[in-house]
């Protein structure tokens, strides 16, 4: 598994810890259910923190809690569950979260564009994936008709600037 | 995997599409990809169609072929027919296009 | 008709190099087939009984005649010579290779077609009324919407990998020729007291396994806000929406579980909250951009009746046969739309060679201003012809064999491609509508009987329509037998309803005589002008359960 974080790979700097596992030192990423049960202890430690969320476990239930979370893991237990682009959005477009949106579980090559899009900063990628497969897709397609969360302007407003630049050329 | 023999089947033959064009073939007795069935290598019982799905794989892996399954055939005096009308649509053609498929040099396959 | 821009036409090719780049990584090797499939059906491209299949998009079902002509060409090059024209206005190739399909894409995309979304679990082809632009009665042109939403749904980032696949329909007329309430969301355009334009949004109708009428969750959706509360819905969906049972995971079973009230109450509820960021907001100018496209082609000022007609009419009497039945009533005077019949005596209902694409491109160049239709019920449909050209159009139309006159009547079929050729299929469903085609092939006999469809499918997943038939057939598999079930009372229209089972299935052998005992027992029950569907409506089942099970 590797990381890639605003389009660099890098060492992933948070631990994945499991229910059961004692916290190490350092950044943890840890689930739902022990965040609920060790919400202040974990904040007592004072290193960054993440939330892993499963598939069925909406942004809603964390929406208090962001300001104290530097990641949000969000889980695709398999490629055709699209649950979580859904959840990306509302972090980033509902709740305003500004710290990391993870993608992890099945995460294919084929849905970095889209990830991308709905908001997701970083994604945990098989082994195979290299840095020129990974700029190949996530740049697919060099347009987009709908707005989502990234930065792109769609084609809507695009036409409608090519359109006004157009009619003051006329006019000069 | 498609599931598209009977249970207790007593003869079997096996079946997939070529990789490239989509084609039905059959595997023969020297794993070679027929696109008749006459020349299919029949199993007699479980054991042996499981060993004959088990031939199949390599071509899976070489990506010669995809979704092997196996069916049930009859032996008859005129050669190997399929059980079902299901495969003998597939071996043969659409019923509906007795100019396409196989059929078109088969003819009185669809009884 | 809609054309494209530089940024259309660039998604287009983009999307044909990334399938080219997929493809050969599948016949490398370097894929696997579990790691292509979803790939594949992404572009349409299914495995099939005996071959690939790939189903390319017609958006609306709208064709250029330059389009068609690129289809016959693709049938004729890559396929074998036809093609199959789907319930979802699209069209099907039955036997391309894996290894040409970019080669293919590659060619629609030279005359702006595609197979993005016609397949998977995404937002599929919006389908809409075949009379677009032409219905005396219609509000507004549902075809300018339906743009509009294929835009914003083409690689939704989103809703690429909903629960499962998702489909949308628009009517722009009170009459549904769009069927509407068996979508995953139905669109009605409507006008308020005042004059504005709305929509009225159905939710959750759909066949298949649990067949279910949709249920109305808005009555007025203002013009500028349609894309925010559709997203609205699919937002609902693709966080609720069932993921745990695929024969359960689409939207109708979400809202028979939660009710239709709950539903509106969720959606309601995200479409405020997506209203108010306002980047869903739809601008006036990118509306009459695209409306522009859909104005009216360049009518002439022409009586409404026709010497011409009137004296072919008279004349010849398969012509008037023709008008009367495939011709229907144009809102300009003068004009007439033309319904290609796809349903011929003992033919594939939907089916249409290169050679037939080509002549209908022609017919359609020189007559109904270069475009065509196709419709949810596997015709074609030329919109705006001149009453006086019809006589020269049946002629193209006959020499073509495409002048069957049974729109709407017996033989007029809705059928999946069944056993014949589909891998999922239980039954055969075309030699089935070929028989009872054959068995009502009288045209005084067909007029006499008057509306009647029949709709059958092969599987229970209903390609076919069946449970919206009039009369619907359903091929079931009893160990590797193959057995028909029967219902009645099924509708697709604006009263949509879903059909009653009339009893135990029946065999290959006894089931055109069965559907023959069902027109006659309607035959001996009907009122001066009723239609079987009325009779039916006013009789219930009884009568036809009788009729068919007592005598046996």
């Amino acid at each position: 598994m590797q990381l890639i974080r605003n389009g660099k790979f890098v060492a992933d700097d948070f631990a994945a810890v499991g229910d059961e596992d004692a916290l190490p030192e350092g950044a943890v990423i840890v689930s739902l259910e022990r965040w609920q049960k060790d919400r202040d202890a974990l904040t007592a430690r004072n290193t960054p923190l993440g939330v892993r969320l499963k598939s069925g476990q909406e942004p809603s239930v964390i929406a208090d809690d962001l300001d104290k979370l530097t990641v949000v893991a969000l889980e695709f237990p398999a490629y055709r569950n699209g649950r979580a682009y859904s959840y990306a959005r509302l972090l980033r477009e509902r709740y305003g979260y500004n710290g990391e949106v993870r993608a992890v579980g099945n995460v294919l090559r084929d849905q970095f564009h889209f990830m991308v899009r709905c908001g997701f900063d970083a994604l945990e990628v098989a082994d195979n994936i290299t840095p020129e497969i990974y700029a190949e897709n996530v740049a697919v397609f060099s347009h987009s008709y709908q707005a989502a969360t990234d930065e792109r302007e769609p084609v809507l407003s695009l036409r409608q600037r090519l359109a006004a630049r157009a009619a003051t050329r006329e006019a000069v | 995997m498609a599931q598209h023999s009977r249970k207790g089947a007593q003869f079997q033959a096996l079946t997939a599409n070529r990789l490239d064009d989509g084609i039905v073939v059959y595997l023969t007795a020297d794993n070679r990809w027929s696109e008749s069935l006459q020349d299919a290598d029949i199993a007699e019982g479980k054991e042996a169609g499981e060993a004959l799905l088990g031939r199949a794989q390599g071509s899976v892996d070489d990506n010669t072929i995809v979704e092997p399954y196996l069916f049930e055939v009859a032996r008859e005096e005129n050669g190997i027919r399929a059980a079902s009308v299901r495969e003998t649509i597939r071996q043969a053609g659409p019923t509906v296009r007795l100019d396409l498929g196989k059929q078109a040099e088969l003819p009185g396959v669809h009884r | 008709m809609y054309r494209y821009d530089e940024f259309d036409q660039q998604l287009v090719n983009e999307r044909v190099a990334q399938f080219r780049g997929q493809v050969s990584r599948r016949l490398s090797g370097e894929l696997t087939e579990d790691e292509f499939k979803p790939l594949r059906l992404m572009n349409g491209v299914y495995l099939q009984l005996h071959a690939y299949m790939l189903r390319i998009a017609i958006p609306y079902g709208t064709l250029s005649s330059k389009q068609l002509r690129m289809l016959a060409h693709i049938g004729r090059k890559y396929d074998r010579g036809y093609g199959h024209f789907t319930t979802r206005q699209n069209l099907q190739f039955n036997w391309p290779a894996l290894k040409d399909t970019p080669d293919i894409l590659r060619d629609l995309a030279t005359v702006e077609m595609h197979a993005i979304q016609t397949s998977g679990n995404c937002i599929r082809n919006v389908t809409s009324d075949q009379y677009a632009g032409a219905a005396k009665d219609e509000i507004e042109d549902p075809r300018i919407v339906s743009e509009i939403i294929r835009q914003w749904s083409t690689f939704h980032p989103e809703f690429s990998f909903l629960p499962r696949k998702f489909k949308i329909a628009v009517s722009g007329t009170p009459d549904d020729r769009a069927a509407i309430r068996v979508h995953d969301i139905g669109i009605q355009i409507v006008q308020d007291d005042k004059g504005a334009i709305g929509y009225e949004v159905y939710v959750g109708g759909g066949l298949g396994r649990t067949p279910m009428i949709g249920k109305k969750i808005a009555d007025f959706v203002p013009k500028e806000d349609l894309l925010a509360y559709l997203e609205a819905i699919m937002r609902v969906y693709n966080m609720y929406g069932r993921r745990d049972n695929i024969y359960k995971a689409r939207i109708k079973i979400l809202v028979h579980e939660i009710g239709a009230e709950e539903m509106k109450r969720q959606v309601d509820a995200e479409f405020a909250e997506i209203r108010k960021t306002g980047a869903l907001h739809l601008p006036a100018e990118e509306v009459a951009r695209i409306q522009a496209y859909f104005a009216p082609p360049a009518y002439e000022t022409l009586p409404d009746e026709s010497t011409e007609l009137n004296k072919a009419i008279v004349a010849d009497p398969d012509f008037a046969n023709w008008v009367k039945s495939n011709v229907a009533t144009h809102k300009v005077p003068g004009y007439a739309i033309v319904n290609i019949s796809l349903k011929p005596i003992g033919g594939t209902p939907g089916d249409c060679s290169s050679d037939q694409m080509d002549a209908v491109a022609d017919i359609a160049e020189k007559y109904s201003f270069d475009e065509l239709r196709v419709t949810h019920e596997q015709n074609l449909t030329l919109a705006d012809v001149r009453k006086k050209d019809l006589p020269a159009v049946h002629a193209a139309l006959r020499a073509a064999d495409l002048a069957t006159a049974n729109i709407n009547l017996i033989t007029d079929q809705i059928t999946c491609p069944g056993l014949d050729y589909c891998a999922l299929a239980n039954a055969r469903s075309i030699p089935l509508a070929q028989q009872i085609s054959e068995r009502f092939s009288d045209l005084d006999r067909q007029h006499d009987i008057g509306e009647l469809k029949i709709n059958t499918s092969g599987c229970i997943n209903a390609c076919g329509h069946h449970h919206v038939g009039h009369i619907g057939i359903l091929g079931v598999d009893k160990k590797g037998v193959e057995y028909y079930q029967v219902t009645l009372g099924g509708a697709a229209d604006e009263k949509t309803a879903i059909g009653d089972i009339v009893g135990p299935a029946f065999t290959e052998d006894q089931i055109v005589d069965a559907i023959e005992t069902i027109v006659t027992t309607y035959l001996g029950l009907r009122q001066p002008g009723e239609r079987f569907i009325d009779t039916y409506r006013r009789t219930g089942i009884d009568p036809f359960k009788e009729s068919l099970y007592a005598t046996h």
